[in-house]
């Protein structure tokens, strides 16, 4: 689950770590009070989207008037903004950060990832600070410094002290990098963060360590025990379909195709969408309904990719284990009669009761096309999308 | 032979009160010589209850000492199935198996550091468990699709797993074992380590490599074997058409900063002299292939 900026360094505060004084708006106005609040001459206005590049795309301005920073907030609140992360549409700005300016001597990056293969929490810091971390792994690796950090001991000081020196923060303001590292750190683990990114961390000209900006990616896996965190969520970042899914305990992502995939299990479900592919067509989702699928959620799965108007067509693709065939069989029967299916339908049974099942979707007398494996339902459906 | 269990493994199974613990010892005990391998379970302040005839035990060391049990199978829910896993290590338990799903990452990052220096092996978490047909089946599988036979199957998915046996057992093609390692980020069995146990295990002629976008470990696997498989490998990764950021169901399946994709593992995968096919429904007929060549 991600988070918006502002959120995230209230979070960083909380752990010790400094960040620019600033305020969350919603409008306008709010916007410029928010700045005459914060004082001072220099203020920077930020678009609140969780995608990154938000920079680039026009989302942040740099103001020098209460004026300026209404013309600011006028153009950023409500646009489309369009990064890297966020597809050509974009996605509109509804919330803004007011913060106070930051005279930057020096820019630097860190970041807090699990790392799998060493099972540790791996903290990367470089000197190359504001730049995309891909771009410097690829360009120049040498400048990013990694540590895995032992999870009884923590992040000790030596370390973070250590990891400080080697981006080339000068030994004046290395207490202030330690209390960021350290910060940070504790955040990570104590928030259940699977990603953390302070990009930039800078040094500015009176020698403060502030973290400029702030990103985090928590387990969505440890939420019930951070009710704290889950307050943050913020649904218009989502894909509305996404969240629809995830009432019903779905597994949904939505993708660019035409071709619907229903099918148990994570792996298979990719599976699924790659042998689409491989025959010429294009999935329009990612979907598991998981172990025990029941007939209301495999009809809500199938209201779910109805949605979608660029449907062509459906491929069912069940291996029946815990979820029997005869199951499920009744389940798609039941849904493609509640919602009226208007799209060819393709279904692939296999496994536990899987001649039962077929003979359901038979004698259902719906116009259902049987796939005898992967393949033939894989082409069948392809096939049935461009109309053939 | 086998690796890592067979008919005369004895299982304990932690979370057998639950609801999917009953469900699936119940199964696991019809499978072939499975009466005499289920011989107890674990559920805090139930000792001595009994469950269709197992003895149920208040812990996984007093388990072990009453059943003789050297392997556990673990149901517990997500919150509490790290420290299920982290008793059954103290207990010494040679296999641990944890099928649940939803374990949050930084336990299981605590558990595997625990893990260290201890002799237990752990299989999962995430996962459909493991199979040896017609001895012995701890998970949540089907066993019905296996036969026995000389395929070993290694895979981070479930029913992906159950696509690839059920082509193999179709063409006639039977299975050594098929061992789930799980979906998760941070697991115990690698497709390493059990690649290393079927290239050791005299009844075992290949093995099925299937793996999904996320992580390095496939690449790892595949390395590995370039310089030490003795026995022809078929390899499969899902998510080829998977998008970068999005986590596709399984919490480990992303392809996050550039990394993890699956052009790249089969690539790699290929260079190391694994048959690859970047179709799902032509696994068993590529080992079939590589086998009679």
């Amino acid at each position: 689950m991600k988070i918006h900026e502002y959120q995230g360094k209230e979070i960083l505060r909380q752990f010790g770590v400094h960040t620019p004084r600033g305020m969350a708006c919603f409008s306008v106005d709010e916007a410029v009070a928010a700045a005459q609040q914060l004082g001072g001459a220099v203020w920077v206005v930020k678009a609140q989207i969780h995608a990154g590049g938000r920079g680039k795309g026009g989302g942040v301005k740099v103001a020098r008037s209460p004026e300026e920073v209404r013309d600011a907030a006028r153009q950023i609140l409500g646009m489309h903004l369009v990064t890297h992360q966020t597809g050509a549409e974009g996605q509109v700005v509804r919330r803004l950060l007011i913060e106070e300016g930051a005279q930057i001597a020096k820019e630097f990056y860190l970041g807090m990832v699990i790392d799998r293969s060493t099972q540790r929490v791996a903290l990367l810091a470089s000197s190359e600070g504001g730049m995309e971390i891909e771009q410097v792994a690829a360009h120049s690796p040498e400048k990013i410094h990694t540590a895995r950090i032992d999870p009884v001991a923590g992040l000790d000081a030596v370390e973070a002290a250590q990891v400080a020196r080697e981006i080339g923060i000068p030994d004046a303001a290395i207490e202030g990098a330690v209390a960021v590292l350290q910060g940070l750190y504790r955040a990570f683990v104590e928030k259940d963060a699977m990603l953390a990114e302070i990009n930039p961390l800078v040094l500015t000209a009176d020698g403060r360590v502030l973290a400029l900006d702030a990103k985090f990616n928590f387990d969505s896996n440890a939420l019930y025990r951070h009710p704290e965190v889950v307050a943050l969520r913020d649904l218009d970042e989502e894909d509305p379909a996404e969240i629809e899914a995830s009432k019903f305990d779905l597994s949904y992502i939505s993708l660019d195709g035409d071709i619907g995939c229903l099918v148990n299990g994570a792996g298979l479900a990719m599976a699924t969408m790659d042998i689409i592919k491989l025959y010429g067509g294009n999935p329009a989702n990612f979907l598991d309904v998981g172990g025990g699928a029941s007939k209301e959620k495999v009809t809500e799965a199938f209201k779910l990719m109805l949605h979608n108007p660029k449907l062509k067509a459906i491929l069912v693709n069940i291996f029946g284990g815990i979820m029997k065939c005869d199951v499920i069989a009744e389940g798609v029967v039941a849904a493609a009669r509640e919602v009226h299916l208007s799209v060819p339908l393709v279904v692939r049974l296999e496994g536990t009761n899987v001649e039962l099942g077929k003979k359901i979707l038979a004698e259902s007398g719906l116009p259902i096309i049987s796939g005898n494996d992967m393949a033939d339902a894989a082409q069948k459906v392809v096939a049935a999308a461009r109309g053939e | 032979m086998s690796i890592l269990i067979d008919k005369n493994t004895k299982v304990m199974t932690q979370g057998m009160t639950g609801k999917v613990g009953q469900f699936h010892t119940a199964n696991c005990k019809a499978y072939a010589n499975g009466a005499n391998c289920f011989v107890a379970g674990v559920t805090p302040n139930k000792g001595g209850q009994n469950f269709e005839g197992i003895p149920i035990y208040n812990s996984v060391a007093e388990a072990k000492a009453q059943s003789g049990a050297t392997v556990s199978v673990i149901y517990v829910p997500p919150a509490y199935a790290a420290a299920a896993i982290d008793e059954a290590v103290e207990a010494d338990l040679d296999l641990v198996i944890c099928i649940t799903e939803g374990i949050p990452v930084h336990d299981m990052l605590r558990t595997r550091y625990k893990m260290q220096g201890k002799r237990t092996l752990l299989i999962g978490p995430n996962c459909p468990g493991l199979i040896t047909p017609d001895e012995i089946k701890i998970g949540i599988m089907p066993g019905h699709i296996h036969r026995k036979g000389r395929i070993g199957v290694v895979s981070r998915s479930g029913t992906l797993t159950y696509e690839a046996v059920g082509q193999l057992t179709s063409l006639g093609l039977g299975q050594s074992s098929c061992v789930g390692i799980g979906g998760d980020p941070i697991n115990g069995l690698k497709h390493l380590d059990v690649m290393k146990l079927f290239n050791d295990d005299p009844d075992t002629d290949a093995v099925i490599m299937v793996g999904e976008i996320g992580g390095s470990d496939e690449e790892e696997c595949a390395r590995w074997i370039k310089d030490n498989m003795r026995k022809p490998v078929v390899g499969f990764i899902a998510g080829v058409t998977a998008p970068p950021g999005k986590r596709m169901g399984h919490a480990g399946a992303i392809i996050s900063g550039g990394q993890g994709g699956a052009d790249a593992k089969l690539a790699v995968m290929e260079e190391c002299g694994i048959h690859i096919t970047r179709n799902p429904a032509e696994m068993g007929r590529v080992m079939r292939k590589v086998l009679k060549a």
